[in-house]
Order: structure tokens, then C-alpha cells, then sequence
């Protein structure tokens, strides 16, 4: 029990003892005594290898979104740790729990310009959590508990553990840990009664009332009390593209989403509202347009579990510092029973407009040649899947359409890169969910452009047989860039069509089998294939590419200042 | 906003990385540091870094509320100077010919300096006080030929009995106390 063994040895145990099975990562020469230890595969925890080690910390980043789970991803020195930068950042600002370990040149050599050596920590500094250089092995089992309880406490994040040879072969005992203790990091903040009653008051006053539900309400696990207070006190929720899921679709009180492609009721409505609840959400710029013209005649209640947030974009009237479901559990006994019948229907205006005017034509999938809208697909896939998939999208117009006609029954059923933007996040981030929850089915909406920024994960797919249904939304532009240039560049549509490679060949390059759906005749035939197909698929769907995502705020307007199509704005009554 | 010179009090644990995790949020925002001292404080294991920044309120809220949210960092606090005590350290180097028959005994007296070394070829005062006191002293010296010049960082302690972080970290560990319990 007591006997010496290898940092390397050390680290898969620690691993093991945190709650990890799987790991994704990619071996090198600075990582080498670890993937020693992985192939022996002694303790339970799984290696999957990526192409690249973007796909590696993307995948692990599907993961930890799909399951709540810290993600964990192993890579090399230099170019190894250096390919973890974009994940990193992308987990940081979507709190996302990642642990990374990248190997690290001999202690001896730091500074010297060893071969692959870089200053992994001052270079992920700013888009960690936290970040350790570990130089022995004796150091290596704190280390990884200290990582992992800072990367899944308080708001996740990204910790980066830079691993030095020197600790990886050194040896040392291991000692089991205990969850750590670190004084000058509060993850669980104490809610302050009079705060709490103070918000009961507001809300008992409101007469409309709205709910911001941000990712916080799954990360925090608040989603029964959420619907609890909600259909309490008869408040309508509206919510951000990554709280998305945190309330069913159908459920009685959900308005839709929040923000610049958002749904007109509740984007029109936070306008009019008296007091907004916002829930572990960071009035990001997407959600709120212009700050000067945002929710003029509300008080603004704001939980989060991070202060940093508070009066960061919004001044807001009352804060509560705490874990989200703590606060609305405590908000619940408090708050009267109110229905709020007339507030709520103001909503239901908004929508049927929406629907008329907007999601009919996108529904109805047909566009001119046979081509098909994005909307209208996404909905078929849904679907077909009962809405019990989960989603996964890349960015642009797809992630756009992906998560305006998406339905969702399930927490947890929206894996999106919302913070940092990521394109070529889809496709591994997919591959990491369906590894995390083998029983739910994964959908992943891609357009051409981010399929093609990580495509060599579809390596991942062949070797592990990863069931992960792909809707590459194919239109041969970057049709987000192509939207902004059409809306505002005159249609100089600059560097942004593409000439693609024939993705069915691609996919069955690797074994996957594919369908091209290049008429919308095809298409209900296509998806039921697609779903009946044992194993991952990819459905190529032909795409009009002058379709555009509306409704839109576009920058600096109002957030109730809405564009119905590229001329017209919606003027509610 | 307006804009005037704040300082910022920065309670750490002593480990590396401390000075870029706190340097990158000014960074990040292109704000220049203006003066940085770090140094152990009253307090065992603690590390207190004191940085003046001119700038706006607002503007250093917020990145006092993202110092204060690195795991590493225990609390930080933003002052202005009718809060605090605060002074800095001066040196000045100038030739010891140029001293020999002036009213260079007087200068020192009246601005509270003191003479740290002479040498044949130069000879060097020492000031400390505020950065107003320490450039007056500087105009005085001038005329005789400065050949270095040196000012500290800004160094403050607050008009509060205790360290700020005191009751922060009592808090903390009774707490983990309880939690043991």
C-alpha cells in the first residue's frame, strides 16, 4: 500500500479516483510515460484518441456539457498544449469543466527552447480557471484533486495541469484525497436571507414578471425548481441559447429564447417587463443589443454563483451571490401563487406573428430548384427523434436554425458553442456527448464551413463507432458571414463561398455511411433512413443559400428592435 | 466617467503566476499599470500586491471583481487615496561636484531626504513621500546634473485596524470547520 510507484502511475489512479472513465487525448513525445500507463489500461479509464487535439478538448467539452461530468483531455508539450487554446477559451466562457493535462519537457530544459517546449501556463492563463505546473511526482495526486474540484465547482471551467517529465517518471506513494479545502475560493456562497426575501417581495409586486433562464439552471441541476417557482408564482421564462432545455419546449410558461435571433415574445417583453429574474445568466451582448435601451422599466433581480457577473453588462437592482437551484429553492415558499394569465397570453401575440410571418415559409422547407430551408429540416429531424435527441450543433446559420426549430422534452439536450463562437466545435463536441450518454441519440446540425474546421474527427467516429446522426446543412457558403454581408456589405459576398469536397465520399472514406438529399422530395424518405441506420450517418442536405436567420437584432439596436426580413421591422401593438 | 488614480490592494497566496494572473486582467483591457509593489503582509503565507491604475470606477470594479475571481487570489480591494496611508521610496544620483558649495544641505533638510552614500564621483539622496513631494525634490536636484533617478511603487495600508482579508479568512475557515464537523 505504501509502495512507491511512477507520477505516471500516480496521475491514472488520481484520474480513476475522481470519477473519470474515458479520457480524449493525443500521445507525444512529452506525454510518453503517461500513454505507458494508459495502455495497460489498469483502472477504468478509457483512452480515445482524436485527430487533432482541438477535437480532442472539443469532444471532451461534449462530454462534460452532455453529462455534467468534468470533461478530461491528455496531449503533449508545445504544438500538443498549444492545439488546446480555442477549447480552452470556448470552456471558459461556456463553464464548461474540463481538466487538461498536457505533458511538459524535463524540468531541466524549461525556459531553454527545448524541443517542443512552450510556456504552456502563461500561455493558457487567460483562458483557464486555474492552471499548475507540477514538477514532481509526489505533487501529481493533490494537483488532480485540486483541478478537478476547481474545474466542477462554483462556475466550471477549464484547469490546466501542465505535467513536467520529471513528475511523470519520478515515483512517489500515492495517497488517496480528500476534496480539497482552498481558502481563498468560496465555490458555494452563502444566500443571504434578506436577499432573498427582498426578491420574494419584487416578485410578489411584479405584475409582468419574466424569468431569464441561462445555463446556470442545468449546471446547478435547478431545473424542478425552476418549473416550481415558475408555475407558482405564474412567471413566464424565457431563455438563453445555452439555458436552452433547462424547461421542457411544451411546458406551459416557456416564451422561447432570449436575444439576437431570439423569439419576438420574449425579447419584445423584456422591454415591457417590471421585473426580471435573471438566473445563471451573464447578459451576454447577443442577449441584451444595445445596454442603453435594455429592459427600461424593470428591476433587475440577478443570480449568479459568479460576482464578477454582477453590474458587469446590466446595473441591476438586486443581487443574489449563490448556486441557482439554492436560490430558487429558498425563492419558492416565498413567492405568492399568481397566475398572471393576461401577462403571460401578451406572449402567445408575439408568437403566432413569429409564426406566420417567419417560421411558416422556413418549415415549409421548399425553396427555389428543390433546394431546402434550414428551419424546416432541423424541425423534420427533431421530429423524427421524438425531441429526445440531443442536439448538437456547430456555429452560424446552422447552430441559429438548430436552436430556433429544435423542441426539446430533456435537460441537458442543447450542446452549443455560445460564448466563444467556436466553428468546428460541432463534430467533436457530438462524439463526446454520445461517449458520455450512450442511451440518448446525438444529432449534430453542421454547416459546410465547420464540419470542414474539424472533419478529421470523423477518424474518431470509424475507429470507436460512434453513433452520431449528421445533418450537414450544406448551402457551399459561410451563411452566417453571407447573411452579415448581404444585410450590411452591400452583398459583397467576400471569402465566403466554398467549393467543397463530395462529403458522401468523405464519410465513406471512413466507413460512414452518408445520403445527399439534393431535392426536398427526398427528404422525409432521407431523415427515416438516416434514423433507421445503425451507427453514425451523414445526410448531406442541399441548402438555398440565400435563406437568412430571422427574426434579427442587429448590433446596436434596441433588443425589441427586431427585423421580421432583410426590410422590415416588427412593429408589435 | 471620470477618470483619477486608484489604488488597488490584491491579497494572494504566495505562488508563481500570481503577478501575470493579475497583470492580465489590466492587459486584457489595455490599461497601464502605474505603480506595483508586491511584498509579504501582516499576515503568514499572505502576499499583498498594491497597483495604482488611472482610470474609471467603473472600469476598476470590474477588474477588481475579475482579480478577485482567480482561484489564487484571496480578496481585492479598490481604494482611493483619502482611504489609505501611502508612500513611496526615491533615489537620486548626482555628481559630487556639482553638491560641493551649494545650498544643497538646505534642499535635503527642507524636503525630509537623507543622504545615502558619497562617494568622490557621486553622491545619492533618499526621499520618501508622496509622488508630488518626490518630483519636487527631483526640480530641485536637477540643476546640479541628475544622472539616476529611481522611484518605488506605491506602498498603502488603510486606516482600518487590520489586514482587509482578516475577517474574510476567519470566515473561511470556520466554515471549513463546520464542514469538518
Amino acid at each position: 500500500m505504501y509502495e512507491k510507484i511512477t507520477g505516471s502511475e500516480i496521475l491514472i489512479r488520481a484520474l480513476a479516483d475522481n470519477g473519470v472513465d474515458c479520457v480524449f487525448g493525443y500521445p507525444g513525445g512529452q506525454i510518453m510515460p503517461v500513454y505507458d500507463k494508459i495502455y495497460e489500461n489498469q483502472h477504468g479509464v478509457r483512452h480515445f484518441l482524436a485527430r487533432h487535439e482541438q477535437g480532442a478538448i472539443h469532444a471532451a467539452e461534449g462530454y462534460a456539457r452532455a453529462t455534467g461530468r468534468t470533461g478530461v483531455v491528455v496531449t503533449t508539450s508545445g504544438p500538443g498544449a498549444m492545439n488546446l487554446l480555442t477549447g480552452l477559451a470556448d470552456a471558459l466562457m461556456d463553464s464548461t469543466p474540463i481538466v487538461a493535462i498536457s505533458g511538459q519537457v524535463g524540468c531541466g530544459m524549461l525556459g531553454k527552447d527545448a524541443f517542443q517546449e512552450s510556456d504552456v501556463i502563461s500561455s493558457v492563463l487567460p483562458v483557464t480557471k486555474w492552471a499548475l505546473q507540477v514538477r514532481r511526482a509526489e505533487d501529481i495526486a493533490p494537483a488532480i484533486s485540486r483541478a478537478f474540484y476547481i474545474a466542477n465547482s462554483g462556475r466550471p471551467g477549464p484547469v490546466v495541469i501542465d505535467l513536467a517529465r520529471d513528475a511523470q517518471v519520478g515515483s512517489a506513494v500515492y495517497e488517496h484525497q480528500s476534496e480539497p479545502f482552498i481558502r481563498s475560493y468560496d465555490s458555494d456562497p452563502e444566500l443571504q436571507e434578506d436577499e432573498v426575501s427582498e426578491a420574494a417581495r419584487l416578485l410578489n409586486e411584479a405584475e409582468r414578471p419574466l424569468l431569464l433562464a441561462g445555463h446556470g439552471i442545468m449546471i446547478s441541476g435547478a431545473e424542478k425548481a425552476l418549473a416550481d417557482l415558475v408555475e407558482k408564482a405564474g412567471i413566464p421564462v424565457g431563455c438563453t441559447m445555452l439555458g436552452l432545455s433547462s424547461i421542457p419546449s411544451s411546458h406551459p410558461q416557456y416564451v422561447g429564447m432570449l436575444g439576437m435571433h431570439g423569439n419576438l415574445g420574449p425579447n419584445i417583453n423584456t422591454n415591457r417587463a417590471d421585473v426580471i429574474l435573471a438566473v445563471g445568466m451573464r447578459f451576454d451582448d447577443r442577449v441584451t443589443g444595445d445596454v442603453r435601451k435594455y429592459a427600461p422599466d424593470a428591476k433587475i433581480i440577478h443570480i449568479d454563483i459568479d460576482s464578477s457577473e454582477f453590474d458587469k453588462m446590466i446595473r441591476c437592482d438586486l443581487h443574489l451571490h449563490s448556486d441557482a437551484r439554492k436560490a430558487l429553492d429558498a425563492l419558492l415558499p416565498l413567492v405568492d401563487k399568481r397566475e398572471r394569465k393576461e401577462w403571460r397570453e401578451s406572449f402567445d401575440r408575439h408568437e403566432r406573428i413569429e409564426a406566420e410571418r417567419v417560421m411558416a415559409r422556413e418549415l415549409s422547407c421548399v425553396a427555389p430548384e428543390g433546394k431546402m430551408l434550414m428551419g424546416g429540416v432541423v424541425r423534420k429531424v427533431c421530429d423524427a427523434f421524438g425531441n429526445d435527441a440531443i442536439v448538437v450543433t456547430d456555429v452560424g446559420q446552422n447552430q441559429m436554425f438548430a436552436v430556433k426549430y429544435s423542441q426539446f422534452n430533456q435537460t441537458r439536450s442543447l450542446i452549443s458553442s455560445g460564448g466563444l463562437g467556436t466553428m468546428g466545435f460541432g463534430l467533436p463536441a457530438a462524439i463526446g456527448a454520445k461517449i458520455g450518454k450512450p442511451d440518448r441519440p446525438v444529432v449534430l446540425f453542421c454547416g459546410d464551413g465547420g464540419l470542414q474546421m474539424t472533419v478529421e474527427e470523423l477518424g474518431m467516429i470509424m475507429e470507436y463507432g460512434i453513433d452520431v446522426k449528421i445533418i450537414l446543412l450544406n448551402n457551399n457558403f459561410l451563411g452566417n458571414v453571407r447573411q452579415w454581408q448581404h444585410l450590411f456589405f452591400n452583398r459583397r459576398y467576400s471569402s465566403t463561398p466554398m467549393v467543397n469536397p463530395d462529403f458522401r465520399m468523405l464519410a465513406g472514406a471512413y466507413g460512414i455511411a452518408a445520403a445527399d438529399v439534393a431535392d426536398v422530395s427526398r427528404l422525409d424518405s432521407a431523415v427515416a433512413e438516416m434514423k433507421a441506420h445503425d451507427g453514425a450517418y451523414l445526410l448531406n442536405v442541399n441548402i438555398d443559400e440565400t435563406d437568412m436567420v430571422f427574426p434579427m437584432t442587429p448590433g446596436g439596436n434596441g433588443v425589441d428592435e427586431i427585423l421580421l426580413n432583410e426590410s422590415e421591422y416588427y412593429k408589435p401593438v | 466617467m471620470e477618470e483619477q488614480l486608484y489604488t488597488i490592494s490584491v491579497y494572494t497566496e504566495n505562488r508563481v503566476t500570481l503577478l501575470h494572473q493579475i497583470s492580465m486582467i489590466f492587459s486584457r483591457r489595455c490599461l497601464n499599470i502605474d505603480s506595483l509593489s508586491v511584498s509579504a503582509c501582516s499576515i503568514e503565507g499572505v502576499h499583498k500586491f498594491t497597483i495604482t491604475c488611472f482610470s474609471s470606477r467603473t472600469m476598476m470594479e470590474h477588474v477588481v471583481k475579475q482579480i478577485e475571481k482567480r482561484i489564487d487570489v484571496i480578496k481585492a480591494f479598490l481604494m482611493t487615496d483619502d482611504e489609505i496611508l501611502f508612500q513611496e521610496v526615491a533615489l537620486y544620483k548626482v555628481p559630487t561636484e556639482s553638491v560641493v558649495n551649494t545650498d544643497i544641505e538646505d534642499i535635503v533638510r527642507r524636503h525630509g531626504a537623507r543622504v545615502l552614500e558619497i562617494h568622490p564621483e557621486y553622491t545619492v539622496f533618499e526621499k520618501t513621500g508622496h509622488t508630488d513631494e518626490i518630483m519636487e525634490l527631483y526640480r530641485h536636484l536637477k540643476p546640479l546634473g541628475i544622472r539616476q533617478f529611481v522611484r518605488s511603487g506605491r506602498i498603502a495600508v488603510t486606516r482600518s485596524s487590520r489586514e482587509l482579508v482578516d475577517e474574510f479568512l476567519e470566515k473561511r475557515i470556520a466554515a471549513y470547520q463546520r464542514s469538518k464537523a
